[in-house]
């Protein structure tokens, strides 16, 4: 394929133009000794159909969601993503647009993402949101930074319970920024309330957390407000409907994993980082915000705000370096919240956690396997032991079954629901598993 | 207003519309507000937000009916009200998200030429590829034996990257330059701490990208500023008077950020890696160079690459991107775990055994999806092609850097490379800034070049028109560039007001700031 639209008289037109006989005499400047003589070991170009099926042939050699039942949590959920979510995100303007330097052509995606900060504030009842960061785990990390900006402090508290993909990315990060995560211990899969002292940045819990289960997430936050430290949620946007929002629950920052909004689970990406906080650190917030304004006749439109904030302005002193971001997920994340409305995302959150429920009873409670936290409530996932085998065999071989579970989270499988599951497939997850047990 | 506005060949022709600008400047004609030659029918104030159009009881939403008993959530776990979100229908959402896409300004519209930002066109081939069930409905966390086409997929892009870099190995978790940037700052910080010899700090050019000396703080270092000399380039003598053990490495795009060659790039890595530095190659320039210099052959270790812009996946309004980092062998222990593998039986694996690795840098694969239609560009494009983007993309910035020099001149004297830095200072005397040739640019149909960046050239316009635009196009852009410097000296008002054929005037962004409004 070749996109190029040069003729060869173009080429020599404007070589010519330009003084030059060659496209070598382009490169004539750069150093001899760098100059590539020999072609790229990289197969030559092949056609559109070529590449079709080249692709084809790779994609048709993995087992996906729609042949696999999805069981599968882990912070990636199958919920149903609408039709109208990327026949509207996709349009082209806005997927081959951007970021808006020039308001005035980039009204669309501006007033998109005014919408989408808008909906975030409803949904966490927090102040402020911004335009979205690049996933949850790094999201969180944002998250530490600003607590630790707006305290001074450099101790950073997180639950054994938050899931090991976010704690992973904060030691990743935190060799830069100069924090070590302290995990706090949990008993019966809840996090307790953690020892705060004037060191701390800031108490991180996940709610619901890594195995599913609903945190005393008040209590915890209280024990941090006390002590001026900064209290961190990290939220399933799905579990709002039914779920006391962070703001509620205390939280000064929540952030999330926003795949869940209308975004496909794309093998892990491209996903959405979720923040919202409180007014008062807004000029903390990391990434790109938008805000409304008026142009020259007073007519409402829409701006990248608070700039100072940012790298392209504050260069070594900005609040993070984050530059190209995850838009096009948060405006197909607008989209997808008003497809829901309140109802709708209500609905969602008691189908999802009432399909868990009726899993969780059909799977455990015989055939050596049973809920590793039995007096535990949960949300839409939740934690099974098995007395016999390893966790990890009973996954593959339910995949051979055709149903995909897990992952294993400190030897535990985890299952998840989405209002997609029918009773019919949770009954024959059901059968399948008495016979990998059998 | 001229022969711009009648002209044809491939100018854009969905972008805003055109009305007689001086009749509208006089009050004769009303600019249109919708942004496009559409005529909705919509009462006016439209585009409303959704907020206003909510109506209670309404909604989009349908749910598969419960089939299984309905669980109760704890009490004092329940949010007591609904949720504030807007109440709307499919089709009230549909037109809603149709008018904002008709008010944006993308690619796929018309010339995009925004320097820095490689905005060439996205093949659509690459968005068919990356929606296939086989890719689009993977889990992230399924066992490695039901991905082995995503795998595969991930190992050859792997392959073809490290020869187009002269690396060998690659991570795929960096969500964006930024994040690769980041990502191969802390690889540098554990292979220093691995010798025992922790440094301080990190060497960039002062034309560099504001993400470079952002990232250099959160990887704990401190920012050691080179200047540029008389030529555009690094100023060898000043960086070799700068370096000292306490160097961890450089950071520097090559092109560099004033779009010319660094010629002394060899010295500059010789002085790097001679007090025990390490050369970082910011991928923002690759499109320049790619099949004719390879960063590993320059004496870089890490290189990161933005595949939406040297690859050609969709820039999204501001993303996703992907930013992959590949590095020499001596460094591969320290990429972030887990990475893609092959086990002697020539199945693939997510090898998550990688004692060194500085962890994890993104919550599971990184942003697979994009790197699909990287994949398809890499692959579609082959090594041949690679090299003509990378020509043609040369090509057309020095030729429009040619027709256009004698208005704008050029910051440097250099031979530009893929994108070319001029600036607007002539322009002055008449009262005209860089910002308003840009907004001047709208009102003729094109997006707006980058300005006032790099920060080190006054007034600077900086251009990027990458390979996919045609003679025509450039052709074009030139005469509006020249037409808005005429303009500046015979009716400088016409750039001042302008833009009045976009969606909305000049905004207030003061305002916006200062009088905070960043949610209904």
């Amino acid at each position: 394929v070749r996109f190029a639209p040069h003729t060869e008289d173009d080429v020599r037109e404007m070589l010519s133009d330009l003084g030059l006989a060659s496209l070598d005499d382009l490169y004539a400047h750069v150093p001899p000794q760098v100059l590539i003589d020999h072609p790229l070991d990289v197969p030559d170009g092949v056609s559109e159909v070529e590449l079709l099926e080249d692709l084809h042939s790779l994609s048709a050699r993995n087992r996906h969601v729609d042949d696999l039942v999805c069981f599968a949590g882990g912070g990636a959920y199958d919920h149903y993503v609408p039709a109208v979510v990327w026949s509207m995100a996709g349009r082209s303007e806005l997927q081959t647009s951007y970021t808006p330097y020039q308001p005035e052509l980039s009204q669309g995606i501006l007033q998109a993402l005014f919408e989408y900060q808008s909906m975030i504030c409803d949904l966490t009842e927090l102040e402020v949101s911004n335009a979205s960061l690049y996933d949850g785990p790094t999201a969180l990390v944002e998250g530490v930074h600003m607590a630790m900006g707006a305290t001074g402090r450099s101790r950073v508290l997180v639950a054994e319970t938050v899931d090991p993909r976010y704690v992973e990315s904060l030691r990743t990060y935190g060799r830069g920024a100069g924090y070590r995560p302290e995990t706090f211990p949990a008993r019966d899969g809840r996090a307790t309330i953690p020892e705060v002292d004037d060191g701390v940045a800031c108490v991180i819990v996940q709610h619901p957390n890594v195995f599913g289960n609903l945190e005393s997430v008040g209590d915890i936050f209280g024990a941090a407000a006390r002590r001026g430290t900064r209290a961190i949620q990290v939220f399933d946007p799905l579990s709002l409907g039914v779920l006391a929002p962070p703001g509620e629950l205390g939280a000064d920052i929540a952030v999330a994993e926003g795949q869940v909004l209308g975004n496909h689970l794309s093998y892990g990406g491209p996903y959405l980082g979720i923040m919202a906080a409180q007014m008062r650190d807004v000029r903390r917030m990391p990434g790109r915000i938008a805000g409304q304004t008026v142009d020259v006749d007073g007519e409402t439109g829409y701006v990248l705000t608070l700039q100072a904030r940012e790298q392209h302005i504050r260069r070594e002193k900005a609040t993070s370096n984050i530059c190209t971001n995850q838009t096009l997920m948060a405006v197909a994340a607008a989209v997808y919240l008003a497809w829901l409305g309140p109802e709708g995302l209500r609905e969602l959150g008691e189908a999802s956690s009432s399909k868990a429920a009726y899993a969780a009873e059909r799977l455990a409670g015989h055939g050596g396997v049973s809920l590793t936290f039995p007096d535990t409530p949960f949300f839409k996932e939740f934690a099974l032991s098995f007395e016999r085998e390893p966790p990890e065999a009973v996954q593959a071989r339910l995949v051979e079954r055709g149903f995909l579970v897990g992952p294993v989270v400190e030897g535990s499988l985890l299952v998840a629901c989405t209002e997609r599951r029918s009773r019919e497939q949770i009954d024959a997850l059901g059968a399948a598993m008495g016979e990998v047990l059998g | 207003v001229s022969e711009l506005n009648r002209g044809d060949g491939d100018r854009p022709e969905a972008g805003p519309v055109q009305p007689d600008t001086e009749a509208a400047l006089e009050g004769t004609v009303q600019a249109p507000r919708t942004g496009a030659a559409v005529r909705t029918g919509d009462p006016a104030g439209f585009p409303k937000s959704l907020r206003e159009l909510s109506r209670p009881g309404r909604r989009a939403s349908s749910l598969p009916s419960l089939d299984v008993p309905k669980a109760e959530i704890p009490e004092a776990e329940r949010r007591a009200n609904d949720v504030g979100l807007p109440e709307v229908g499919e089709r009230d959402l549909v037109r809603h998200f149709t008018r904002l896409a008709q008010r944006n300004y993308g690619v796929d519209t018309g010339f995009y030429p925004l320097g820095s930002c490689s905005m060439k066109y996205n093949p659509k081939v690459a968005d068919a590829a990356a929606s296939f069930p086989g890719f689009q409905r993977l889990h992230p966390l399924q066992p490695d034996a039901t991905v082995q086409g995503a795998l595969e997929l991930l190992w050859r892009l792997e392959r073809a990257l490290c020869e187009l870099t002269g690396m060998a190995g690659v991570t795929f978790q960096p969500a964006a330059g930024a994040s690769g940037e980041l990502t191969g700052l802390l690889i540098m910080r554990a292979f220093h701490a691995g010798n025992g010899d922790p440094r301080r700090r990190i060497v960039i050019p002062d034309s560099a990208h504001g993400t470079n000396p952002a990232s250099v703080r959160m990887a704990g270092y401190e920012v050691a500023t080179v200047p540029s000399d008389a030529r555009g380039l690094v100023d060898l003598g000043a960086l070799e008077k700068l370096v000292d053990e306490d160097v961890a490495g450089l950071m520097i795009t090559n092109p560099n950020t004033l779009g010319l060659f660094e010629e002394d790039i060899l010295g500059i890595a010789r002085t790097i890696h001679e007090v025990g530095g390490l050369l970082y190659y910011d991928g923002a320039n690759l499109n320049a160079i790619m099949g004719r210099v390879r960063p590993g052959d320059m004496g870089f270790d890490i290189v990161h690459m933005n595949t939406h812009k040297t690859f050609a996946t969709p820039h999204g309004g501001g993303g996703p991107g992907a930013g992959p980092v590949a590095v020499r062998e001596r460094l591969v222990p320290f990429l972030p775990a887990p990475v893609v593998s092959r086990d002697p039986q020539g199945r693939f694996f997510l090898d998550r055994d990688r004692p060194r690795s500085i962890g994890r840098v993104h919550g599971f694969n990184g942003n697979f999806g994009v790197l699909v239609r990287a994949y398809a560009y890499v692959f579609g494009n082959g090594g041949d092609g690679l090299r003509a983007v990378a020509e043609r993309a040369v090509l057309n910035a020095n030729y429009l850097a040619h027709r256009v020099k004698g208005e704008y001149p050029l910051a440097f004297d250099g031979r530009p490379m893929h994108e070319f830095v001029s600036t607007a200072r002539p322009l002055k005397k008449h009262g005209v800034r860089a910002m308003d040739v840009a907004k001047r640019l709208i009102d003729m149909g094109f997006y707006p070049s980058t300005v006032y960046f790099p920060l080190v050239v006054e007034e600077a316009l900086m251009v990027e028109p990458t390979e996919t635009e045609s003679k025509e196009t450039l052709d074009a852009f030139a005469e509006a560039m020249l037409q808005s410097a005429r303009e500046a000296r015979e009716n400088p008002d016409l750039l001042h007001q302008a833009p009045v054929t976009a969606p909305v005037r000049r905004l207030d962004e003061a305002r916006a700031a200062r009088q905070l409004k960043i949610r209904w």
